[in-house]
């Protein structure tokens, strides 16, 4: 026991492990041949695919091979205005109608015809994203699973849940989703609102429609009555029509926190419910009491994760003085072993930059860091020739005012700042206008609940990171957005109470 | 005849405009001078609301209600002046009685919530992974409300308890020809143990001061209850912002029980989630 203590401490002091040398991984790709996908993809109006008003169509790239997957249409006003009424009657006349447990039971039916083909949406997810297989196969698509089991089950029991109140659904539902996580984000939007009772009318982002369009298919095998969910492909204005239409009672989006202000601008006062799940730039914050080798992997899988392409993602390291040294040291050495490539391997951690202007937005960050003397970390690693690549990225040597600190980046980066006293890292932490999410870093119980309940934000992790569940709500404080989603309070966002 | 002050972190103060304005009663006879409050007063309004909001909102749930309870004792130890003026401004005096023990219950109601509204919408999470979850409410942080122009207690009562039993702290638009009676309101807030800042009650031109409430980026809530299409757009155009959190109540009688619910208090609470892995 001793002698291990010795050795494992000299390994410590030693130079840096040869991570690359002798750890190669032979290829483990995932097999696409089993995705079937049409040449062209229609809106989905009213149980049917349509093509669209404006016949016109738009291209849907893999990022990591730069080939074009699919062409999707390009749906317009007149489009929006086709969905939303077929939303509405299908609210008026049939889904309104139905008792809870009944819609229950459409949602179980999706969960369960999901589950039987989870790995061709997790395969389709990871072309249609760049996001490894292991994430959309282990994270992505389990979770929509869940997410549709979970609001399920609500759909009969709303009463219970508002205590005082009768809550009743809204009507026809405004979803608009980001390109991070197509699929989950769809889930999360979909099974609460119908679990409410309500009808819904969403929009896909531009680049990464596929997963939803053939969850539209599954609707159908479901038997999910025509035009309980219509799907629009399109450009942001046709976004911005579904916001304006005054057949839509709710909107729900997420994505950028510019896109939600003028979301919010456009609904305020119309008596429209709206929720918005927006930007962030969470700090991780790591204590010098924190279990180091656990914190180096939560701070890997803070930022990493999706290739940083997420909101709440731990982007920005608070590392108590003490410790920095040692922690960075252990930090870069982690980074030499994550693997960067082909979304499809089996062994890949980092897959590819969703598209080619959110690499450049990235790339941009980067160069202004080193025009600002930043000093920046990228392990060695090969990126494949075609495709969109951004190597896990540390900045250091950055205060708080850079905008590299203040801006959401949306990308593997992760900067780097030290602390002294709890207070300091708190007031740190806090000091962006966005709200979403926290991490700390601790072996004592009463610092966490201290720090946690300081921080403000609407999900702290605390000795983890990026962990989310059906049954635990999301959603930001401040300028990261309003309203839930997930759990028991991801319900009232679909319902109106009246007391 | 007086000029009624501002209430501004716990202090009574003249606008630093040094503006004012009459009113009247409710046969047209002046009745008190309001301060004109200007930009800079809500400027400084929102600071102490903000400079006020850490303490009041670590205070134990316990504390707030004993002292929103203080607050109702202290109104109803000034019963009979708040009858009078009520009655002088604008009511008979059946209707003044009703309005003031209405106030007073609203805070005794209120206070009662404090330690309760937690438990029921809070929520136990069971993760399908080892990690305990948990959800509670926690307060927004400074709320901007707008109070009617008529039921010039009962409004500002409804409107700011349960913003204050959350945890919140506020900056109060009064109503602007009854505002002298938010201003002897601010008496009693002041007797009752409330700390500074928690309350901040401004008088004036509403057309003047709600568009600097509704742009100022400190202000995390806003509370219109008065129906007035220009605040409405103001609201729509500019509460975006910093992502205000908005709420609208449509014109209705404060006076009534049905007004009051622990949904007023969740309006302005943000929902947080803990997570922490379970294992040895």
């Amino acid at each position: 026991m001793s002698e291990n203590h010795t050795s494992e401490k000299n390994n410590r002091d030693s130079a840096r492990l040869p991570f690359r040398a002798g750890w190669s991984y032979d290829p483990a790709p995932e097999s696409a041949a089993s995705i079937k996908l049409d040449k062209r993809y229609q809106l989905f109006i009213n149980g049917k695919f349509v093509p669209p008003a404006g016949k016109k169509w738009f291209k849907v790239w893999n990022p990591a091979t730069e080939q074009v997957l699919a062409e999707v249409a390009k749906g317009d006003e007149t489009d929006v205005d086709r969905a939303v009424d077929a939303a509405r009657k299908t609210y008026r006349q049939v889904w309104s109608q139905i008792p809870g447990k009944e819609r229950g039971k459409y949602l179980f039916r999706i969960a369960r015809l999901l589950q039987e083909r989870a790995r061709e949406f997790a395969i389709l997810e990871s072309m249609d994203t760049g996001k490894p297989i292991r994430e959309s196969r282990d994270i992505d698509i389990p979770l929509v699973i869940a997410h549709f089991f979970y609001y399920a089950g609500w759909a009969d029991k709303l009463d219970y849940a508002f205590p005082g109140v009768k809550p009743r659904p809204l009507g026809v539902a405004g979803q608009i989703i980001p390109w991070n996580f197509p699929l989950l984000m769809a889930a999360w939007k979909i099974a609460p609102a119908l679990a409410a009772g309500n009808t819904v009318v969403i929009k896909p982002a531009s680049s990464t429609p596929l997963t939803l369009l053939k969850l539209g298919e599954l609707f159908s095998d479901a038997g999910l009555p025509p035009g309980t969910v219509n799907i629009l492909t399109g450009p942001g204005e046709m976004g911005m029509a579904l916001v304006r239409h005054p057949g839509v009672d709710k909107i729900a989006f997420t994505g950028s926190t510019e896109i939600g202000k003028l979301i919010q601008q456009n609904a305020a006062t119309t008596g429209k419910k709206y929720t918005l799940e927006l930007g962030g730039k969470a700090a991780n914050i790591v204590f010098d009491d924190a279990p180091a080798d656990q914190a180096v992997e939560g701070i890997v899988n803070g930022i990493f994760f999706n290739q940083g392409h997420v909101c709440c993602a731990g982007s920005r390291l608070l590392v108590q003085e003490g410790i920095s040294g040692e922690l960075v040291r252990k930090l870069k050495d982690r980074l030499e072993t994550l693997i960067v490539g082909d979304p499809l391997d089996k062994n890949t951690d980092i897959g590819a930059i969703n598209s080619g202007p959110q690499l450049e937005k990235i790339l941009g960050f980067l160069s202004e860091s080193d025009e600002q003397g930043f000093r920046i970390y990228q392990p060695d690693c090969e990126l494949p020739e075609k495709g969109h690549w951004c190597p896990p990225t540390l900045v250091e040597g950055v205060s708080q005012s850079h905008r590299i600190v203040q801006e959401e980046i949306f990308g593997p980066v992760l900067t780097i700042q030290t602390f002294r006293t709890p207070d300091e890292a708190v007031a740190l932490a806090n000091n962006t206008p966005y709200g979403l999410s926290g991490g700390v870093w601790t072996d004592k119980g009463s610092k966490i609940f201290k720090v946690s309940s300081r921080i403000r934000a609407g999900v702290i992790w605390a000795n983890t990171f990026n962990k989310f569940d059906p049954t635990s709500p999301f959603g930001g404080y401040k300028e990261s957005g309003m309203g839930r989603e997930g759990g028991m309070h991801g319900l009232s966002p679909y319902l109106e109470v009246s007391e | 005849m007086k000029t009624r002050k501002l209430y501004i972190g716990g202090a009574f103060k003249r606008s630093e405009s040094e503006h004012s304005y009459p009113v009247t009663d409710k046969k047209q006879e002046p009745l008190a001078h309001l301060c004109r409050s200007s930009r800079k007063d809500l400027r400084n309004a929102v600071e102490a609301a903000r400079k006020a909001f850490g303490g009041w909102s670590a205070r134990s749930a316990y504390n707030r209600g004993q002292i929103l309870y203080r607050m109702a004792e202290m109104l109803e130890g000034r019963r009979e002046p708040f009858i009078h003026e009520l009655e002088q401004i604008s009511l008979t005096r059946q209707q003044a009685e009703a309005e003031t023990d209405a106030a007073i219950d609203r805070l005794v109601h209120y206070a009662g919530w404090t330690d309760k509204y937690p438990t029921l919408f809070s929520s136990v999470n069971p993760v399908a992974a080892p990690y305990f979850n948990f959800s509670i409410p926690e307060p927004c942080g400074v709320a901007g409300i707008i109070s009617p122009e008529d039921q010039a207690l009962i409004a500002p009562v409804s409107l700011m308890a349960p913003v204050i039993a959350g945890g919140n702290t506020c900056v109060l638009l009064t109503s602007e020809q009854m505002g002298s009676v938010a201003c002897t309101l601010a008496e009693v807030l002041h007797s009752s143990d409330l700390p500074g800042g928690v309350v901040n009650i401004l008088t004036g031109i509403r057309s003047e001061l709600v568009p600097h409430l509704v742009r100022h980026l400190d202000v995390n809530v806003l509370i219109l209850a008065a129906d007035d299409s220009d605040m409405k757009k103001e609201i729509q155009e500019n509460a975006h912002l910093n992502v205000k959190r908005v709420h609208i109540y449509e014109q209705k009688d404060w006076n009534k029980e049905t007004t009051q619910s622990p949904y007023r208090i969740m309006d302005a609470q943000e929902i947080k989630t803990t997570w922490h892995p379970v294992g040895y």
